[in-house]
């Protein structure tokens, strides 16, 4: 067991994790914190996306104990004063979602993309969102919402 | 039309759940005291199980116990089940093989189940399946159902002879081989159905728990059919009977058909529950998704189009060898007969046809239902003869499907379906329009002249949805009645629940159901509640595929609704001292036609309850209702899409430029779902026609493509921009007028994609998935 301290969700949390345990288990079995999917097992389909001190990761592809120190926000954690995310919006507005499972990842993969890209256009969202599956809506919604929601937050 | 009634374009309500991470899927679910199962599985296509040491899983801290297929014989439960029994054309019915959870004796799959680790983590459980020393006796195995089908070929089932489980024929051989003598051209065609692996995202799962106090078991699970989940697992495996058994399918994260089957993991994590007395849980990784979630269409097939000399087609053949896996899953056997065969008329007035289909067991993951189920297969087949009859005979292929479209209605085809509205005109000649066709050798020169090749096909389909008709299914083999069951509770303050059979894992029902709730009781939708997916609250259901939802399922909520609006005009009659004729209901309230005296739908809901304001003797006090609905006939959903692509000749490398999809979904219930399905569906259609396949080493029967890493998905670059239009003949079969809407797109796809690409490089053979080596290779031969 290793002792972990983070932030997650604006929150502290300290914990006694076992060393061999991936970040994306900690968070959805320990802290019930169950937004985050685990979609596979070679950390390819992006279900499990959070923000780790600011950046989009796969919350799969590392120990919990690496996290140590860490500010992580989880799909939990994006709105604002119970105001949903302009991103969160955007993906209901535009149908971006069916069954849900990869969304909470696309909705933090999409927030990165946005605040850290410029000059967004279709091609380098479609390019871009190549670490997130999602085998329902054929993307074109989540392409639409992400272009939308960019345009909102940049005002 | 009311803002949130029937063909209104709202944002769904279930979206907020799952855009918050407040989805309830079943992984989601922990129940105190909980222990992990991890599963102990073949790594050899084909072995006999000579022992099975537990020992050195026992002694690792955190294991708990280690079951074999042996101790659920041992308790008496039976094998899994198909639901579809079909008769091979000698009169003999279907060889099943059987098919325990846990295999005892011999294994047939890689990824066949042998032994379950119960732990106190999951990792304890990993550890534990390791840990267990299974002795296997290899023996050969064989992947391909034309090398099962030798005389000598390893058994997958010993007493089963040819791996055949069945040769079925459909429609008339000697009228179809007599048109053919008369035919003036004749077009060939072999084509293989590539495998498929449906690839929900989010894995399989279950949770099962057992009260000893009661003898209850309750099972979480991906299911979309809970209640025929059930069915399956008191009446034919056995658990636990019917009314101590309750299934709950929360959340499901996608499911294409792979969510329809009872699988061994759910089945052995009830099991142990009640064994162990404490709930158990299994998590599929994606790995083991890909070994045992039960794959797609997998045909191999040679089909002949006869045409006069005018370009009428005069009879259709086509011989089909279809893999079924290992074993039959729960309605595998329907999948290349009854849902493939009778699809071969397509959109064409065909006066003869007549297909055979030999159903080959090989050792290789069950093949059931993907989407489409088998009218994918039927499509590609008809739509590339089709397209290729067009080339060979020098006929523009819009103009040649044209002339031999079914134009009267209803139309019976010689393979039992009898099609009973559409207009195939109307979608081909806007899909031609709104992708500019009579433009299209100016954009090919165009393509050329940048050294590019330039291709346009179309795929005219039809599908049979809202299954269906009980006792249709039932003549030709099904187990189940396909009716739907729904019930509307309207409570005392006026907002109503409505439970339904049906399931929603992606769909949106929670809103589109409301949306017809709403626009019927004229109530706003945010008084109602969708209930689906749990077997104690909707009394009976048979859940959702095959695009029958809107159909079967939506049909009987409006026959519930019928019998509530009827009963509250009884009660606003006796109220208002009026007979229940004068009394109409609109905008929330019941008013005496032409006078301004009404009750408001809240009041009346409450005296409903109250029961103070008429005799309960005449009326019974309370307001819900249930009804049952089974559809007159299929429902037949019928389009034309078109692709347009682009072949780089130097790389072999396919840009789909354009496409467009023209559907006749009959009534639209909300145009933005709708929109939605078909864009889902037609990804998985372009992601069969260039990306994924389902690939087993043919030598060791090991699967190749076990991973994201070798099974292509489509991502957001592979998708092209999709534009979609409508067109509208209501379906007669239903009261509402839908088709059903699920499936169109990747039934349709493979074929539009497909005739564009032979289209661009000029040659025909050329397989799904048509990568950018096999389409450079065939660009330089
Ligand atoms: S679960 Fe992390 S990428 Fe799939
Ligand atoms: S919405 Fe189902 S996987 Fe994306």
């Amino acid at each position: 067991m290793t002792k972990v301290s983070m932030r997650i969700n604006g929150e502290q949390v300290n914990a006694d994790v076992d060393g061999a345990q991936l970040l994306a288990y900690f968070l959805r079995d320990k802290l019930n914190l169950t937004g985050t999917h685990i979609g596979c097992d070679t950390s390819q389909c992006g279900a499990c996306v959070v923000h780790l001190n600011g950046r989009a990761v796969k919350s799969c592809t590392m120990l919990a104990a690496q996290a140590d120190g860490a500010d992580i926000t989880t799909i939990e954690g994006i709105q604002k004063n119970g105001e949903l995310h302009p991103v969160q919006r955007a993906f209901q507005q535009h149908h971006a979602l069916q069954c849900g499972f990869c969304t909470p990842g696309m909705i933090m993969a999409a927030v990165d993309i946005i605040e850290n890209t410029n000059d967004l256009d279709e091609h380098s969202v479609r390019e871009q969102l190549e670490g997130n599956i999602c085998r329902c809506t054929g993307y074109q919604n989540i392409i639409a919402a992400i272009l939308s929601a960019a345009k909102e937050m940049r005002g | 039309m009311s803002n949130t009634g029937i063909g209104a374009r709202i944002e769904r309500t279930e979206d907020k759940r799952f855009i918050t991470g407040n989805g309830r899927y079943t992984d989601d679910i922990n129940l105190p005291g909980q222990v992990y199962a991890s599963f102990v599985r073949s790594p050899h296509a084909h072995a006999k199980v000579t022992g099975i040491d537990a020992k050195d899983a026992l002694a690792l801290k955190g294991v708990v116990k280690v079951f074999t297929g042996k101790d659920m014989e041992a308790d008496g439960l039976g094998g899994l089940i198909c639901g579809w029994t079909v008769t091979s054309k000698d009169g003999e019915p279907m060889k099943v093989g059987g098919h325990p959870s846990l295999a005892p004796e011999r294994v047939r799959y890689v990824g066949d189940c042998v032994a379950v680790v119960i732990g106190e983590s999951r990792e304890a459980a990993r550890l534990g399946a390791e840990a267990v020393a299974v002795s296997y006796e290899e023996l050969d195995a064989v992947v391909e159902p034309a090398q099962a089908q030798n005389q000598n070929a390893p058994k997958v089932h010993e007493d089963i002879d040819k791996n055949l489980c069945f040769h079925w024929e459909l429609g008339d051989k000697e009228a179809t081989d007599a048109a053919f003598d008369k035919a003036a051209h004749v077009t060939h065609l072999d084509i293989v159905n590539n495998r498929l692996i449906p690839n929900a995202i989010e894995p399989r799962a279950a949770l099962g728990d057992y009260n000893p106090g009661s003898g209850d078991y309750t099972l979480y699970t991906t299911s979309q059919n809970p209640h025929v989940e059930r069915l399956v697992l008191s009446a034919f495996v056995g658990v636990a009977p019917e009314h101590k058994l309750r299934v709950i399918s929360p959340d499901v994260g996608g499911g294409f058909g792979s969510k329809i089957f009872v699988y061994a993991e759910e089945t052995v994590c009830l099991w142990a529950a009640g064994k162990i007395q404490r709930p158990v849980k299994w998590t599929a990784e994606r790995s083991e998704s890909f070994l045992s979630d039960a794959h797609g269409r997998d045909h191999v097939t040679r089909a002949e189009l006869a045409l006069d000399g005018d370009g009428r087609f005069l009879a259709l053949r086509a011989h089909t060898v279809a893999n079924l896996g290992a074993y039959l899953s729960t309605f595998s056997s329907s999948v290349p007969t009854y849902l493939y065969g009778t699809l071969l008329s397509g959109q064409y007035d065909i006066a003869a046809i007549h297909v055979e289909v030999e159903g080959v067991y090989t050792h290789t993951a069950p093949v059931d239902a993907y989407r489409g189920a088998g009218r994918p297969e039927a499509t590609f087949v008809v739509e590339r003869l089709v397209e290729r009859a067009a080339r060979e005979t020098n006929k523009d292929p819009a103009e040649l499907r044209k002339k031999n479209f079914v134009t009267k209605f209803p139309h019976q085809t010689p393979v039992i379906l009898n099609y009973d509205t559409g207009d195939y005109n109307a979608c081909i000649d806007r899909a031609s329009e709104m992708i500019d066709y009579k433009s299209f050798d100016k954009r090919r020169k165009e393509a050329q002249a940048k050294g590019k090749l330039r291709g346009i096909g179309f795929s005219t389909y039809i599908e049979a949805c809202g299954l269906a008709p009980s006792n249709a299914v039932g003549s030709l083999g099904a187990g189940v009645g396909l009716w739907e069951s729904a019930e509307v509770r309207v409570n005392p303050t006026g907002n109503v629940e409505v439970l339904t059979g049906a399931h929603s894992h992606g769909q949106g029902h929670e809103t589109s159901f409301a949306q017809l709730v709403s626009d019927r009781l004229t109530i706003p939708i945010e008084d109602i509640t969708i209930v689906h997916g749990d077997t104690a609250s909707v009394q009976f259901g048979m859940g959702t595929y095959g695009s029958r939802s809107a159909a079967v399922g939506m049909s009987a909520i409006d026959g519930a609704l019928d019998k509530v609006i009827t009963k509250a005009k009884r009660i606003a009659a006796h109220i208002l001292e009026v007979q229940p004729d004068d009394i109409e209901l609109a905008d929330a309230a019941f008013r005496i036609k032409g006078t301004n005296k009404f009750i408001p739908w809240g009041e009346l809901a409450l005296n409903a309850y109250t029961a103070h304001k008429f005799s309960t003797s005449e009326i019974e006090p309370g307001l819900k209702e249930t009804a049952f609905y089974d559809p007159t006939n299929f429902t037949f959903p019928a389009g034309c899409h078109i692709c347009e692509l682009e072949v780089d000749p130097q790389t072999g490398c396919v840009e789909i430029v354009d496409y467009v999809a023209v559907d006749d979904f009959g009534t639209i219930i909300n145009p933005m779902i709708v929109e939605g399905q078909v864009h889902g569906g037609v990804l998985q259609g372009i992601g069969q026609a260039l990306l994924e396949n389902g690939v087993y080493d043919v030598e060791t029967g090991q699967l190749v493509t076990g991973s994201y890493m070798d099974y292509t998905m489509p991502r957001a670059h592979d998708a092209p921009p999709l534009r979609l239009d409508f067109t509208n003949t209501p379906a007669p079969s239903n009261p509402l007028g839908v088709k059903g809407c699920g499936e169109a797109g990747a039934i349709a796809a493979p074929a539009a994609v497909l005739n564009a690409l032979t289209s661009a490089i000029g040659h025909e053979n050329i397989s799904m998935p048509a990568t950018p080596a096999k389409v450079w290779r065939a660009i330089q031969t």
